[in-house]
């Protein structure tokens, strides 16, 4: 791996839950002691159910959120407490639904041309020059400048949104979702434009999504993430040929691949996600995992290493007496 | 097992969906037919504005007042649905035809208790006591899978989860023993793991208890791993129709292959390589739709798409093209 271009160094955000009016609050642990290293061109793929905390994570990463406590590197450099200006040249999001995430009272060049003129970019003719190159770059015709978000599909307002994130020429870009709300037939346009632009630009993405399949395709490496814990991170083959984590294994079982000749698949994970306030002892997965023992319930697995990624599971653990070395799920 | 020497439980023809506006009509179902057997699912695949829910709203009678249905037949079991009065639709409703819909935050009453709207469910249909409804309640709850059912029934649709309350709606379409299920993207909402254990349990149910199921969805995976049979919808027609076996294995129509190209496919799209894509946009369906609809976005148009459609395969597998093979042979797909 090239130098690091992000890395989290046990990242953790817990927000105070007040449940009922003379309730005390509780702590929820929505990010969890988390370390990630992203290496630049690298495409990270975020997976996890949803209140994983994956979102709160991104959050961080745009500087919406602070951590309670870790630290985030870009280029070797801190960025927590940074002047959330200066971080929003170097990170910048694309959201899920591009039907919210664009002012509909602005036309596309405003829409645009933002970043540029809240960084106080250049002059008005060369900010609409490199408009026009970016829009150009996305696949919108110059037409679609004066025209609003609602005059536009879906498709293309995502293409704006990616214009727009991609105008200061950050670093890193944190997908959120970026195709969910999109049809199958422009969602593959959409992602094959995020792949070339990546290559163009050498952007590296964070990219969270529900869509195992999508992850698989785009991701260099994928972390998965548990009630605020990553409990596998490991390069996107590995992962998804053998995955280690009992969880891990879960949810690529449930991708409904197009294929007639299966059916749906026991995903064997009988009980619902666990109450992100009161989470379970032990293993927070023990609850759901097939393969649980006693261990589980009372000892929370480390993280350990495993070829160029880690894994969160007694299983892997050398010195746990549940250690299994040829263990693929 | 269903039985196709049988009667179709359903059997629509010539449906045909139509809605004034301003500035014209809009055809948003333009004459599709389709038969359902008991204990068959129909899945019913198609982008955003192809007309795939409007079809399910119109076999359950509950369209728009402005929206302007036509049918040269709608059969269900014998009872012709066009001639239906509402109160006769509003009997069948919630009883021998149940729906799921995607949102099950918005098609449960916050207001009212898990109990109160199962036990509502049955009591408007059936003259039973609340005590047996309860009774029902409680083995249907605990058949979708939900622990400690009794206790269950006082609560509020927002104490529960969105996978639990999906289970509750399934529960609640399930009270009066329907012959017919139409479920709206009724996963659409959830996580993955969940959109597995729903649909497990959607196609467990259906097959022990021989009901029909239209599941509406723009989830391939989703149609292959549950349909019996298929209709992929583009623009407000049915453009091939078949077993789900024969139109994933060999689809004929282009716009089922170019579908089909547009998603990863584990094992099969190399990581990283560019996903095929459908070229253009949905064209507008105001005012007279003429030939194939696909034709603007499809590598294989000619000047006789702009006409008349004809209708090809062999039954049950069927498609609208104007080439005998549907082009597969121009795509270099094995005939």
């Amino acid at each position: 791996m090239t130098a690091p271009v992000l890395e989290l160094r046990n990242v953790a955000k817990t927000y105070s839950v007040k449940q009922g009016i003379f309730g005390k609050p509780k702590p929820l642990k929505a990010v969890n002691d988390v370390s990630l290293t992203l290496g630049r061109g690298e495409v990270l793929g975020l997976v996890g159910e949803s209140g994983c905390g994956k979102s709160t994570l991104a959050k961080i990463l745009l500087g919406l959120e602070q951590p309670t406590s870790g630290q985030v590197l870009v280029d070797g450099e801190q960025i927590v407490g940074q002047d959330r200006l200066a971080l929003a040249r170097r990170i910048q999001p694309i959201f899920q639904d591009p039907y919210s995430s664009l002012n509909p009272r602005k036309t596309i060049a405003d829409i645009v041309s933002l970043p540029l003129l809240v960084h106080g970019v250049g002059d008005a003719k060369s900010r609409a020059k490199s408009v026009r190159e970016m829009l150009e770059l996305v696949g919108l015709p110059a037409r679609v400048l004066n025209t609003y978000p609602s005059q536009m599909s879906g498709g293309q307002r995502q293409r704006v949104a990616i214009a727009r994130a991609l105008i200061m020429h950050p670093e890193i870009v944190i997908c959120d979702e970026p195709t969910s709300a999109l049809d199958v037939s422009v969602q593959s346009q959409i992602l094959n434009l995020l792949n070339d632009l990546r290559e163009e630009f050498g952007l590296t993405y964070l990219f969270i999504s529900h869509d195992l399949a999508v992850v698989e395709h785009l991701a260099t490496r994928v972390a998965v993430m548990y009630l605020g814990r990553i409990v596998e991170e490991a390069e996107v083959g590995a992962l998804f040929d053998a995955p280690r984590h009992p969880y891990a294994r879960a949810l690529l079982n449930s991708v409904l691949t197009p294929d007639p000749s299966l059916g749906v698949p026991d995903t064997q994970l009988g009980a619902a996600y666990p109450n992100p306030i009161a989470p379970p002892s032990g293993c927070h997965f023990h609850p759901r995992c097939p393969f649980a023992q006693a261990e589980c319930q009372t000892k929370a697995p480390r993280p350990v290493p495993r070829d160029a990624g880690m894994v969160e599971c007694h299983l892997h653990d050398p010195e746990s007496a549940m250690y299994r070395p040829d263990f693929t799920v | 097992m269903s039985d196709v020497t049988a009667n179709p439980l359903l059997s629509v023809r010539g449906l045909t969906l139509d809605i004034p506006l301003a500035s014209g009509t809009l055809h948003a179902v333009r004459g599709i037919d389709f038969d359902l057997h008991r204990g068959e699912t129909l899945c019913i695949v198609g982008e955003s504005g192809s007309g795939k829910s409007l079809t399910s709203l119109a076999v359950m009678g509950l369209l728009e007042k402005n929206i302007k249905r036509s049918a040269t037949r709608m059969d269900f079991d014998g009872m012709e649905l066009t001639r239906a009065s509402k109160r006769q639709m509003r009997a069948l409703r919630g009883d021998r035809i149940a729906m799921i819909f995607q949102e099950p935050m918005t098609s449960l009453n916050p207001a009212y208790t898990i109990g109160d709207q199962l036990i509502e469910a049955l009591r408007l249909h059936r003259r039973v006591s609340r005590d047996k409804a309860r009774a029902r309640a409680v083995e249907l709850l605990e058949k979708v899978g939900i622990t400690a059912a009794a206790s269950r029934l006082g609560q509020y649709p927002h104490q529960l989860s969105g996978g639990l309350r999906q289970r509750v709606v399934i529960a609640m379409a399930l009270m009066c023993e329907p012959e017919l299920i139409i479920a709206d993207e009724p996963t659409t909402a959830l996580d993955v793991t969940i959109q597995a254990q729903i649909l497990r349990l959607l196609v467990d149910l259906t097959k022990e208890m021989n009901v029909a199921m239209i599941l509406i969805t723009h989830d391939l995976g989703v149609v292959a791993r549950v349909a019996d049979n298929v209709g992929v919808m583009y623009a407000g027609e049915l453009v091939e129709t078949g077993p789900a076996a024969s139109v994933f294995g060999k689809p004929l129509h282009p716009y089922t292959r170019g579908l089909l190209r547009c998603i990863p496919q584990p094992g099969k799209t190399a990581r990283g390589a560019d996903l095929g894509t459908i070229p253009g946009i949905v064209p507008s369906l105001m005012g007279d739709v003429q030939g194939c609809a696909f034709r603007t976005r499809c590598p294989h148009a000619v000047d006789a798409c702009r006409e008349a459609i004809p209708e090809r395969g062999e039954p049950p597998h069927e498609f609208l093209c104007v080439h005998p093979d549907g082009a597969r042979a121009a795509e270099g797909e094995p005939a």
